[in-house]
């Protein structure tokens, strides 16, 4: 089934130039229809309120972290199926082991390129 | 009889002391401890007393000399100039590159709202490169959060020294301070004549702008 680029994408991440960079680069992707939260607990608001077809989170943030918000995603009957993608500088073998414990769909290391974050929706979403 | 009197006040003493330091105790505290026992000693010594006495008269002066060599490198300096500083100084460097980067971006935005008036091999060919400049920007995020690292760790250091001025007691504090009150010249290039001048970039609250730079040019007319 191909992909519905007109879905929603939550994007969450603390630096704001950063929510600027994946915003364009999914803009290049084709995904026009993104909104942004700058933690894990105004994202959880944003997911229960509309209904979005792609997480992309980072990790490290205040107060709820990535990690939690995936928790939180996962744990609630209406939004465990959206698809989640961690993009974070946190690289150790145990984070990875973390986040896939708790249902991450993949996993993006920073700093990361535009094929990069290509290849790993394609692994979530279908190709496009 | 006079040896159990101090023995009761050294009791006393160590009690208070544990009582109002919950746990740590100051250096000096430490001395005037050891000195009580000291006195407690005088009188008729056996040679076993002696050799007690003269391990806690070394201990005794073990503690004065670090103390007055710890005053010496003046810790309330290092917290106070050096670390509080340098925090402000990495804080400068987050809030430039960010302020840089949403330059760029600014500049990129606006090459690609021309590439979509472009050509389609032109178009593509731009939005190549905006990709890698996107990609680029990602050093933000990443400095960003090595700094924070360091400053956490310049904020943990700076807890242990203000403990350390604690434990040393007001005297290293005195010490401690810097005696003219300015900066030490770490953040200058030190030295004299013109270089004593050279402090580097100012952190932006506290720098001139140039519209003070320029009522300041103009004051000398």
């Amino acid at each position: 089934m191909a992909v519905d680029k007109n879905m929603k994408v939550l994007i969450v991440d603390d630096y704001k130039t950063m929510l600027r960079i994946v915003r364009n680069l999914l803009k290049q992707l084709g995904f026009m229809n993104v909104d942004e939260a700058t933690d894990g607990s105004m994202a959880l608001q944003l997911l229960r309120n509309a209904q979005y077809g792609l997480v992309i989170s980072d990790w490290n943030m205040e107060p709820m972290t990535g990690l939690q918000l995936l928790k939180e995603v996962r744990a609630d009957a209406k939004l465990k199926g959206v698809p989640f993608i961690m993009v974070t500088a946190e690289s150790k073998s145990e984070n990875v082991i973390a986040a896939k414990e708790a249902g991450v769909s993949n996993y993006i290391v920073k700093p990361f390129n535009a094929e990069t974050l290509k290849t790993k929706m394609s692994s979530v979403l279908g190709d496009f | 009889m006079p040896g159990k009197a101090v023995d009761r006040d050294l009791e006393q003493r160590l009690s208070e002391i544990r009582e109002s330091s919950g746990g740590s105790v100051r250096v000096d505290q430490i001395g005037e401890v050891v000195q009580s026992l000291l006195d407690s000693l005088k009188g008729d010594l056996t040679s076993a007393d002696l050799r007690i006495y003269q391990e806690l008269e070394g201990l005794a002066a073990y503690i004065r000399a670090a103390k007055a060599e710890i005053a010496q490198l003046r810790p309330q300096d290092i917290k106070e100039h050096f670390i509080s500083s340098a925090s402000d100084e990495l804080d400068a460097i987050v809030e430039a590159t960010e302020s840089a980067t949403n330059d760029i971006l600014d500049a990129v935005e606006a090459i690609e709202a021309v590439a979509a008036e472009a050509p389609e091999e032109i178009n593509q060919k731009l939005s190549d490169l905006t990709t890698r400049i996107y990609e680029a920007c990602n050093f933000q995020d990443i400095t960003g959060q090595r700094i924070t690292k360091v400053v956490r760790a310049l904020k943990h250091i700076e807890d242990k020294i203000e403990s350390l001025v604690k434990a040393l007691g007001g005297e290293a504090a005195e010490a401690a301070a810097s005696p003219d009150g300015q900066p030490p010249a770490f953040f200058t290039h030190g030295g004299e004549g013109e270089q004593e001048l050279l402090n580097g970039p100012q952190v932006s609250a506290k720098a001139n702008k140039q519209d003070d730079i320029d009522a300041l040019f103009s004051s000398f007319d």
